[in-house]
């Protein structure tokens, strides 16, 4: 086991003249490199506990370790220059170029001048704003999106190994934050930091998390798993009432098309034999085939009245409306297949190769796999 | 048109008294908006976290612009004598009033999300303050700043009463000879003096609020 990244050790938090804790005796570690997600209802000390972490506010009790460290009582300032820290209103500094606010911290670090100016536009480019055109501006010539993401440009300023967010995507359009929540998940696949990342969303915590931790007033742990474990198998009621409804639709935010069996429907190649093709359709059950070109893309679908249609297959076949690919989430899948003629969706590899197509039936059974405790995760061959 | 020439005959005979007064006015301006500016900026400063400290010192500030200005002028007379000193402490009250607001209430628009991340990237209080807070409060204080140069400005013309000098002196010997020949002359330089004056320090003071400056005018 690898020492965690960052650990509460039994930590309380009593603000002045509040009889009740905020955070009740928490102890929770944070492994490197992980996003760990702290969900929970309105004023459940999430931010308290975030708070705590980079000492914005002192414990009453407790122990905070950083890297194997007691951080306890060292200057609050020198650690806060080593761990990133985004919040929801960003908190730009207003007469601040953007450039200026990116180097607030390499600046107190006293890193020499070339190496930060360096590492501001090696930064925007990472949050993908061209350095160019966004250096000299000022905070409010950007949009809400925009300056997000230099609020986590700025936080990653001089390369912390640690970034705490406290609903860094909270104030913004749900496109915009789906997209930003992508970009994100982009990133920290290539820069591995260690993330605690506060949201009240579960759908966001479900997507974002590597582990959650479900918190209950005071900051109580109510479960902390891995997001499908948590879907799968709440451990009380209340992560039950948290979770929602939707949990088995939020699962399948989880997984990708990869992930499950596809179902390789019946296949059909120019030159087609009508009287074969029409005895597959009929022995297949599926009321589909997908006819397929010479590179084996797909073309269109086929049931038994295009087959004996007069006019030229591929112009008789209905049309492909979207195809996935093997790393689109099951949820992607699902709002294919409702969007698809044949109510299957075709799968193609990064070639447009044809994969197979996800069916309401290999979802269903991959759902029902995923209620026991287990999927199967064997894919089976392409088209016969 | 008679009048105004006999105006400039008057202003013209009496070119090193309009310079000496001019400067003695100006001397006021300037020691004093540094003064006020000076202990009503630390003022604010100090007391930008003690809410408490913080409307005491504006109640006090307000208290002394409240006195009637011929009073404040001779109330410390006893004490520093006549001249330049009593017109000057007099002044001084007025002038903090003006900066005080101005900072505390610059200090406070700074947004607290502002605050919170310059202090959750590991800025020292002291950091904070002068890397953060007054630049974003400048603005603000110096328009404070500005309102109590006019001010002082405006009110130095009494310390001509207890001998304290400035373009008032004109506008005093003008009218204690009323209706003399040239007492009228004497009392328009007086004001046209100190208009002039005021409007070439409003215009200073603004060129150097637009050089320090830094953030783009416009709002978010
Ligand atoms: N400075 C403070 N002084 C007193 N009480 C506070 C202070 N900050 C927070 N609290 C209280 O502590 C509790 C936890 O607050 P906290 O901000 O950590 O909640 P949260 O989980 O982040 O909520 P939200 O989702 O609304 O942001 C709340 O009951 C809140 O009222
Ligand atoms: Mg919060």
């Amino acid at each position: 086991m690898t020492t965690a990244q960052i650990e509460l050790r039994h930590v309380s938090k009593t603000y002045e003249g509040v009889e009740e804790p905020a955070v009740k005796d928490l102890s929770l570690s944070v492994e490197p490199g992980e996003i760990l997600v702290l969900v929970g209802p309105s004023g459940c000390g999430k931010s308290t506990t975030l708070r705590l972490i980079n000492r914005m506010i002192e414990p009453s009790e407790g122990t905070i370790v950083y890297e194997g460290e007691d951080v306890t009582t060292v200057d609050p300032n020198k650690l806060r220059r080593r761990i990133g820290y985004v919040i929801q209103q960003v908190g730009l500094f207003p007469h601040r170029t953007i450039a200026e606010n990116i180097a607030t911290v390499p600046e107190l670090l006293k890193w020499p001048k070339a190496k930060v100016a360096e590492r501001i536009d090696e930064l925007l480019e990472l949050v993908g704003m061209d350095p160019e055109v966004y250096r000299d501006r000022y905070p409010s010539e950007l949009s809400g999106g925009q300056a997000q993401r230099v609020g986590v440009a700025r936080a990653l300023g001089a390369d912390p190994d640690v970034l705490l967010m406290d609903e860094p995507f909270g104030a913004i359009d749900p496109i915009t934050r789906d997209r930003l929540q992508n970009e994100f998940l982009r990133l920290q696949s290539t820069l591995r930091k260690t993330i605690v990342f506060v949201t009240h969303d579960i759908d966001e915590a479900v997507k974002m998390g590597d582990r959650i931790a479900i918190l209950r007033e005071g900051s109580q742990i109510a479960q902390l798993d891995k997001p499908e474990v948590i879907l799968a198998e709440p451990a009380d009621e209340f992560v039950e009432n948290f979770l929602g409804s939707g949990a088995i639709l939020k699962s399948l935010t989880l997984k990708r098309v990869r992930d499950i069996d596809l179902d390789p429907l019946v296949v059909l190649r120019d030159p087609v034999h009508r009287g074969q093709a029409l005895t597959a359709l009929a022995e297949s059950g599926s009321g589909y085939a997908v006819l397929v070109d010479r590179d084996n893309r797909p073309v269109c679908w086929i049931n038994e009245r295009s087959l004996n249609s007069s006019s030229e297959l591929a112009k008789a076949g209905r049309e492909i409306s979207v195809q996935l690919q093997p790393e689109d989430t099951l949820q992607d899948a699902l709002s294919a297949m409702l969007q698809s003629s044949s109510g299957h969706a075709v799968v193609v590899d990064g070639t447009g190769r044809y994969q197979g197509c996800c069916t309401i039936e290999s979802l269903a059974h991959f759902v029902v796999g995923m209620g026991n405790g287990g999927t199967s995760l064997e894919t089976t061959g392409r088209s016969a | 048109m008679d009048g105004l020439t006999s105006w400039w005959d008057f202003v013209s005979n009496r070119g090193d008294q309009v310079l000496t007064t001019v400067l003695e006015t100006l001397t006021y301006v300037v020691t004093v908006t540094v003064a006020a500016g000076a202990v009503a900026i630390t003022l604010g400063v100090v007391t930008r976290h003690r809410p408490f400290a913080r409307d005491l010192s504006l109640a006090i500030a307000s208290v002394f612009l409240t006195i009637p200005s011929l009073a404040l002028f001779t109330i410390f007379i006893p004490l520093v004598g006549l001249g330049f000193a009593p017109s000057f402490i007099a002044l001084f009250l007025y002038a903090i009033l003006p900066i005080l607001r101005n900072t505390t209430t610059g200090l406070a628009a700074v947004e607290p999300s502002v605050l919170e991340s310059a202090r959750g990237m590991g800025l020292t209080p002291t950091q904070v303050l002068l890397k953060v807070q007054l630049p974003l409060a400048w603005p603000v204080i110096l328009a404070g700043v500005r309102v109590s140069a006019l001010l002082t400005v405006g009110i130095s013309a009494i310390a001509t009463l207890v001998a304290g000098g400035g373009v008032g002196d004109f506008i005093k010997s003008g009218l204690a000879r009323l209706p003399l020949p040239n007492s009228l002359e004497s009392i328009w330089t007086g004001v046209i003096l100190s208009l002039a004056l005021a409007l070439t320090i409003d215009i200073v003071l603004r060129g150097l609020g637009r050089l320090t400056a830094r953030q783009p005018t416009r709002t978010v």
